[in-house]
């Protein structure tokens, strides 16, 4: 009798973390799927199926444009970061020289940097550099958050692959580059994977250089765009384009999430980032 | 620098192996296209925004300025203390932020490990409700800040319905509006949004502690609880600190969510919001980067403080 009270009392737990987490998305898409004045009307559960909403966002705006930034920003930004990062990882995961620690740290510290620290100096560059209100100038941008970490995580996976591995290699006289591309680059797939997702992720969510380094509609990236879709006044805030809008570019992310679950719960513990 | 040890030391250390000479080249070519674009974004930018702080620059033409010392900080003109730190505005951008991270950070915490405690019970469907929890960590924070906008909103709100409904208030509340309840709204929000981060740090923590712990104080009879402070939250200590610390400085440069949900409003301007606003909005490139850099000041002191406690762990475990 007490042993199934407490089994119902952790059940009930599990359930009540379930419904905290999981609530807010789930009353989005009912409210996304509402349409007229049916929205105003608080339901519990699905009332309507409507997709008007959907529609509306990609017809009124330059929503698609806006989803075609995000892919093409967070997939450049994804392919330097680890392309930038897995050269360096080699040098600090493989060779010994000094002031490796040092450096790893100073990679670490500017992850901690608070973006504001960096953008009034950053407006400046990306406006000299002719990149105000240009995709380039957000995937330069970028590039502050995702190499450290990228680094981070990728030196820790090749400080921990064993020496062996390289040394028939270097027996028969490859160069490092060989070494990097032949021997490493395979087995550092797995982590690859993970760190590039994270990086993806914190591309597809940034806002405040996105906000800030952008001008017109056609440049925006989608939080952007979701965060500045507004009505005439106050009372007419179309809050069924803003959840259809949120969920359009929620659930990619969540079908990620979910299909790299182990992975990214990996890289997550590894690296200690927050998207 | 290192290089230039290594160049220096001869005298002192006879023979520098031509093994190792060219490892350190290699070493630094690798590592140069990494360090020359961390170089561009990161420190250019940060030195500059400093440089800023100390004039008079302005959005328009950040070409053209003059260079006036500490008065963006602190000035005394005709009998006034004029600057940041005499600014109400600052020190209430200060407060809000100190506010934000104190609540942030415990619920954050105390929800974390609850959570990561459930996590690490054996169960059916683990691994549904652990791909659950990434949820609210995967959604942009824009999004979940418009969603919770949505259910906080005064007239049409879910959360207001289902108070009224349960008879807990009897009037609608404002939640983003009223000044005194803002802060915490957002609060709410963020927790809810970064909580599974700490529970997924919290139990990567609870998987090492070895499982003869839990065992030996079973066969003793001692009550979960106890178990729990005496034995689980010691060991688990060091995941909880990173966990924290990271949070801190996390919560000490919030913006996103802020930003959207109650846009400049004074009641719940932190830092970050307030240094944008000078920057992009008034074009006060000198007094934003000000805000900016006092942030940075103690983000970076913070992040010392941090890194001295981490540092036993960056030798590398394979050496």
């Amino acid at each position: 009798m007490k042993k199934a009270l407490r089994s119902f009392g952790f059940w009930l737990l599990v359930a009540l973390v379930l419904l905290y987490l999981l609530f807010p998305f789930y009353y989005a898409v009912i409210t996304s799927l509402k349409s007229g004045s049916a929205i105003f009307s608080v339901d519990y559960w699905p009332t309507a199926f409507d997709l008007s909403n959907y529609g509306r966002v990609f017809a009124e705006q330059s929503f698609a444009r806006n989803i075609l930034n995000s892919v093409m920003i967070a997939t450049a930004v994804v392919a330097i970061s680890l392309a930038l990062g897995l050269t360096a990882s080699f040098a600090l995961g493989r060779i010994r020289f000094r002031g490796r620690a040092t450096l790893l740290l100073a990679i670490l510290s500017v992850s901690m940097f608070p973006q504001v620290a960096v953008l009034s100096g950053l407006f400046e560059l990306i406006r000299v550099l002719g990149l105000f209100n240009n995709p380039l100038g957000l995937i330069l941008s970028y590039l502050i958050f995702t190499l450290p970490f990228t680094v981070w995580v990728l030196t820790a996976f090749m400080r921990d692959l064993p020496v062996e591995i390289e040394e028939a290699a270097i027996m028969d006289g490859a160069s490092p580059w060989v070494r990097l591309t032949r021997v490493f680059l395979p087995l550092l797939a797995p982590a690859m994977v993970t760190t590039g997702l994270l990086a993806f992720i914190v591309a597809w969510n940034e806002f405040l250089f996105a906000l800030t380094f952008t001008l017109s509609n056609e440049q925006r990236t989608v939080p952007v765009a979701i965060a500045l879709i507004t009505g005439a006044s106050e009372f007419e805030v179309p809050w069924g384009n803003i959840m259809a809008a949120s969920i359009i570019v929620t659930l990619p992310l969540i079908a990620l999430v979910l299909v790299f679950q182990r992975r990214l719960v990996a890289g997550l513990t590894a690296g200690a980032v927050k998207g | 620098m290192s290089l230039a040890q290594q160049e220096a030391t001869p005298l002192v250390r006879p023979r520098v192996s031509a093994t190792a000479r060219r490892n350190l080249r290699t070493a630094w070519l690798f590592l140069a296209p990494m360090l020359a674009v961390l170089a561009l974004v990161a420190a250019w930018p940060l030195l500059r925004t400093i440089f800023f702080s100390l004039t008079n620059a302005t959005l328009v033409d950040t070409a053209s300025y003059d260079f006036i010392g500490l008065e963006n900080y602190l000035v005394r003109d005709g009998g006034e203390w004029y600057g940041l730190l005499a600014d109400p505005e600052w020190w209430g951008a200060l407060g809000n932020t100190l506010v934000f991270t104190g609540i942030t950070v415990f619920f954050e915490t105390v929800f974390g490990v609850l959570i990561a405690l459930i996590l690490n019970a054996s169960f059916r469907f683990r691994g549904l409700v652990r791909a659950a929890v990434l949820v609210p960590w995967a959604i942009p924070t824009v999004v979940s800040a418009k969603i919770w906008a949505w259910m906080l909103h005064d007239q049409f709100g879910m959360v207001n319905d289902l108070l009224l409904r349960l008879g807990l208030i009897a009037a609608p509340i404002a939640w983003l509006a009223d000044p005194n309840l803002s802060l915490w709204s957002v609060a709410a929000v963020d927790i809810w949004k970064t909580t599974p981060f700490v529970a997924l740090l919290v139990l990567a923590g609870l998987q090492m502690v070895p499982q003869d712990c839990y065992e030996a104080a079973r066969v003793d009879g001692v009550h979960p609880v106890r178990v729990f402070f005496q034995v689980t939250l010691p060991l688990i200590r060091p995941a909880l600190v990173v966990a924290i610390i990271f949070r801190l400085l996390d919560a000490m440069r919030v913006f996103d969510v802020v930003y959207v949900m109650t846009g400049n409003a004074k009641a719940t301007q932190t830092l970050s919001v307030m240094a944008r606003q000078q920057l992009v909005d008034f074009q006060d490139v000198g007094y934003g980067s000000a805000v900016s850099t006092l942030l940075f000041i103690a983000i970076g002191l913070l992040t010392a403080l941090y890194l001295m406690a981490l540092r036993p762990d960056l030798g590398g475990r394979r050496q």
